[in-house]
């Protein structure tokens, strides 16, 4: 346990915990297993762990023998039939049969430790199947092994927050990564983009964008250019032939008769814009705490990636997002792929990211200039009895932010979780639903009801 | 997709000629394919059969779950596929040494495919064949009834796993014992001994009047003799055809039992489901042993392409080469199971084995370990035992049957297991067991094994309800599937569908206990606290609602 932690949770002690309390922070702290959803279990061939036995399916002649890497197809093939692939949902429900198509679940292939992320539509085939159950005492599986060691002896580790650049993720590979990531999202984000808009936008902070411009066929050229303004052109040879005389009767034109000099024709060209669109500043919040488990964590990550896609596609240029993950510590990861990436970790305190996030405005002045919006995801669980931390945080981001959306995926339905309930004590959500607002769901919420979130977070 | 070029060709028609010299038997035709990024896009969801019917799914889930083996029962990147003639792929760019290589192991899974007994069932025809004649038929289909063919193919796909793969197996190798009158065995197997509960020496008399009838009377004498029961037993008749019924119901599995019993898919408008609910049942019985088969049929293979790889005369010089791609493929990982490591050497292992005539009831009788050691009769006899291995064994068979102490000893292997160190934050891989029980258990768990799922026609009432049970073998069933899948069964049940299965009682006060220090006792001890609580539960869909309820036995 974390030295750091436990004192804190000493001094929660000290100050009087309900027992219900006590216990959820205690299991919290003692959780020993991962978040890992099913599709990013780390599961590469070259003598990686598979989390779950089986491992020997996972083999196969093509990669083995022939080093033929699985395929990794035109992506933008699955984007192109999307369009029909989510007809035929709608037409399911029609029928009467639940939704199955899924958008932005994140499929992690890999090997060699080369993992890629992508996202792109995919369904599961539902059937009676065993699930694996972990017994009491076993750990977090078993595989095979060979070699020396005596019984107990531990033979290697591997660090459960990887730092940046880290392990299994060199310079080459991760920037791979990354990328796929982007150009995927920008297409899931394309099937997004006319159910949603930022709201509050407001015209601020012009400065950055005077630097960048967007390129339009508007200025006019004579003699030669891209594509002939025929309008403009005739007008042109109209004057040319009034001035030369050759229309004696203005209710009688003899077209035939006109002369038509090379100056006369007019042609748009390429002209550079400058950009003046407001610009907005997306934060991103994750709750990864030892509290995450089971289904939160993935409802969470595949909730923000369906934000980030839309993001990215709608506003592309103007939005700039920042990622933020906190347990009782907030720390800022540079991109998507390590926020999604990065899993497990201690306690809570959603305080810690509010905090780092007003600092962070603070110190780079963004208030003044970007729009800024906050979205943060969390199993409503915090060692902050309260919210006496929180609270203070959040009133002060209100006083900058243009929206502060706070997704809550409860444990057990229909209990108020400790997050919920400072929130509504604090009487904020009523008082600036411009502001704030508060999306909470159970574990089993599909995606559907996962846009359904986003709208109501940011609508 | 294009075939191989002449040169290539010619080295696999040389590596045939060496493999079936060593004594493997395959047919003389096989189809060699160089396949692209884009073929291999295409043929992975469908299994590798370039001619398997169209499904939406297949479009969409162009990466998988890559956990989620149970929900395949075929691998979706298998160079060699099962069919006749047998279908293999090819990079475009191997080395021909490497080639050599690749077709020996190719060549020893066509001959398991060919010879191993699990795989009988498909000898008899073309699945590539009759897959193509299916997807045209599901095209014709498809144009005729629009949307419902792939609601039909979703549902049957459903339930394709519980398909009775071994029923099927063990009606093709049947004995002809089996012709025996059912008559007569129901009578002294079941209604003497169940039903009437007869003393040993009133059965016995029986048994002297029954043979003494066939003395007098021949051919003709089971019909007198049960004349003569009908008297002494009026119900027998009426007892004998309800068993006979019974039974025939009791093996089919769910999907021929919805084929033979359905009200809904009798309905006129409605028999064109069954014809798709026949193919995809084919399909998967089709597919079932490649799953069950895993270890040996990799573990063959590769044996095979290193012993005949060795031998070959047309690589010399490559040998580095070889062994650099080899070992890759084949060497034991410090932790992990390699199907490839682990099949190969449990092969040598029992060639070895035979070879010393260890596979003996003598040699099992000897308990000095010294003795155990030394003990070698010279029998030569190893590689022919391994091919009779390869004929009828089954993965769990064969890990079952010759994974022993000595093996484990000799490749020194250990459970492995994986615990979080929570002061540094760092996963710890450490060796769990060195144990025999304990590995054995964890390859064995480790297999695909579907969920046991049978009809109940008692259960079930007399008000055409579908009751499946899930017998019980320590495993809960996936909660969030249950749903959708038992939507697709009602659907083509016509009518209610109930599911009897076993859960986990969620034990809240356990984790109370065992969490209100803030110092956790040692693991062990707590874990000694800790048993999982089971639970009977019944699911009901009823007009696509679920509903559960705890039942108690």
């Amino acid at each position: 346990m974390d030295p750091k932690e436990r004192k804190m949770v000493e001094k929660l002690k000290a100050e009087g915990l309900s027992g219900d309390r006590e216990r959820k922070i205690l299991l919290e702290l003692h959780f020993k297993g991962t978040h890992a959803f099913h599709e990013a279990s780390v599961d590469t061939e070259e003598g990686g762990f598979c989390p779950q036995p089986g491992s020997v399916y996972a083999f196969n002649d093509l990669s083995s023998l022939q080093m033929l890497a699985p395929p990794l197809g035109p992506y933008t093939t699955c984007i192109r039939s999307i369009d029909e692939l989510l007809e035929r949902d709608k037409q399911r429900e029609k029928d009467g049969f639940p939704r199955k198509i899924r958008v932005g679940r994140l499929v992690k292939p890999g090997k060699g430790g080369k993992d890629k992320i992508v996202v792109v539509p995919t369904t599961v085939e539902e059937k009676f199947i065993h699930d694996a159950i972990r017994k009491p005492g076993e750990g977090d599986g078993s595989s095979g092994g060979s070699g020396e060691g005596e019984e107990g002896e531990v033979i290697g580790e591997q660090p459960v927050r990887p730092e940046e650049g880290g392990s299994g993720e060199g310079p080459g590979q991760g920037e791979g990564g990354r990328h796929e990531m982007e150009s995927n999202a920008y297409d899931l984000g394309r099937i997004l983009s006319e159910k949603f808009e930022l709201p509050n936008l407001k015209d601020k902070g012009k400065k950055r964008s005077l630097s960048r411009y967007t390129y339009d066929l508007t200025d006019k050229h004579r003699g030669f250019g891209q594509i002939l303004d025929k309008k403009a052109t005739l007008k042109k040879i109209v004057e040319t032939n009034i001035n030369l005389g050759n229309i004696p009767d203005l209710d009688d034109i003899d077209t035939t008769g006109f002369i038509i000099s090379p100056y006369d024709k007019v042609y748009r060209i390429l002209s550079r814009e400058k950009d003046y669109e407001s610009q907005a500043m997306v934060f991103f919040l994750r709750d990864y705490s030892g509290s995450m488990i089971g289904n939160a964590t993935q409802l969470v990550v595949t909730q923000h990636v369906l934000i980030y896609s839309w993001l990215l596609y709608q506003y592309e240029k103007q939005v700039e997002s920042r990622f933020i993950l906190h347990d009782t510590e907030a720390k800022e990861v540079q991109d998507f792929y390590t926020y999604y990436n990065s899993q497990v970790a201690g306690g809570t305190k959603v305080a810690s990211a509010f905090r780092l996030v007003n600092e962070i405005v603070d110190k780079e002045n963004l208030a003044r200039d970007y729009n800024i919006y906050v979205f943060h995801g969390t199993d409503g669980d915090d060692w902050d009895t309260g919210g006496k931390e929180a609270v203070p945080e959040i009133k002060k981001m209100l006083a900058y932010a243009n929206r502060v959306g706070i997704s809550i995926v409860q444990h057990a339905i229909g209990t108020e979780t400790e997050v919920e309930k400072y929130l509504k004590k604090s009487g904020l959500p009523a008082e600036k639903p411009e502001l704030i607002r508060l999306d909470t769901m159970g574990q089993d919420a599909d995606e559907p009801r996962l846009i359904e979130g986003i709208k109501r977070l940011i609508s | 997709m294009e075939l191989i070029d002449q040169h290539t060709k010619e080295i696999m028609e040389g590596c045939k000629e060496r493999a079936r010299a060593a004594g493997l038997r395959f047919h003389d035709e096989t189809l060699e394919y160089i396949v692209t990024n884009r073929d291999l896009l295409d043929l992975s969801p469908k299994m590798m059969i370039p001619t398997l019917y169209d499904y939406w799914v297949h479009d969409v889930e162009v990466l998988r779950e890559k956990g989620r083996y149970e929900l395949y029962p075929s691998n979706p990147y298998e160079t060699v596929i099962n069919t006749s003639p047998a279908i293999s792929y090819y990079n475009d760019n191997n080395p021909d040494w490497l080639n050599v290589m690749i077709f020996y192991h190719v060549l020893a899974h066509i001959d398991f495919f060919q010879n191993n007994l699990f795989f009988r069932h498909t000898w008899d025809y073309d699945f590539c064949g009759e897959a193509l004649a299916d997807k045209r038929l599901m095209a014709r289909l498809r144009s005729e009834k629009g949307r419902w063919v792939d609601y039909i193919i979703e549902f049957a796909r459903s339930i394709d796993n519980l398909v009775g793969y071994y029923g099927e197996l063990a009606q093709l190798n049947s004995s002809p014992l089996a012709l025996e009158s059912k008559r007569l065995n129901f009578y002294f197997d079941v209604f003497l001994q169940q039903h009437k509960k007869a003393k040993i020496s009133d059965y016995m008399k029986q048994i002297k009047k029954y043979n003494e009838t066939v003395k007098e009377f021949g051919d003709q004498a089971e019909e007198i003799f049960f004349t003569e029961v009908e008297k002494e037993h009026p119900e027998f008749e009426a007892l004998f055809k309800k068993s006979q019924e019974k039974r025939i119901e009791h093996r089919v599995d769910l999907l021929q039992f919805l084929l033979n019993n359905s009200h809904f898919l009798k309905k006129e408008e409605n028999k064109w489901m069954k014809t798709i609910i026949q193919v995809i049942r084919k399909t998967s019985l089709f597919f079932q042993p490649q799953i069950r088969t895993k270890i040996m049929n990799e573990g063959w293979a590769s044996y095979w392409h290193e012993t005949l790889f060795l031998q070959d005369d047309r690589i010399q010089g490559h040998e580095v080469d070889f062994a650099r791609v080899n070992a890759g493929v084949t060497a034991m990982p410090r932790v992990g199971l390699n199907p490839y490591a682990l099949g190969m050497r449990l092969f040598y292992y029992i060639e070895e084995l035979a070879d010393k005539g260890k596979i003996d009831y003598s040699f099992e009788r000897i308990l000095d370990a010294e003795e155990r050691n030394k003990y070698d009769k010279h029998t030569g006899k190893g590689r022919a035992f391994i091919f009779k291995v390869r004929e009828d064994f089954c993965d769990f068979m064969f890990i079952n049957r010759f994974f022993d102490q000595d093996f484990m000893t000799r490749h020194k292997l250990f459970v492995a297991g994986r615990r979080l160190d929570q002061t540094r934050m760092v996963w710890q891989y450490y060796v769990k067991s060195r144990k025999l029980e304990d590995y054995r258990q964890m390859l064995l768990d480790s297999l695909y094994h579907p969920p046991h799922i049978t009809v109940d026609l008692e259960k079930a009432g007399g008000d055409g309800i579908l009751y499946l049970v899930h017998h019980f073998e320590g495993k809960p069933l996936v909660k969030q599937f249950i749903k959708n899948t038992m939507i697709g069964v009602e659907y083509l049940w016509g009518k209610k569908v109930q599911l009897e299965t076993s859960e986990i009682v969620p034990s809240a006060k356990k984790a109370q206990n065992t969490l209100t220090s803030l110092f956790p006792q040692p693991r062990e001890e707590v874990e000694e606290e800790e048993e999982i609580k089971w639970e009977r539960v019944l699911y009901t869909m009823e007009n696509r609602k679920l509903t559960r309820k705890v039942i108690k036995e």
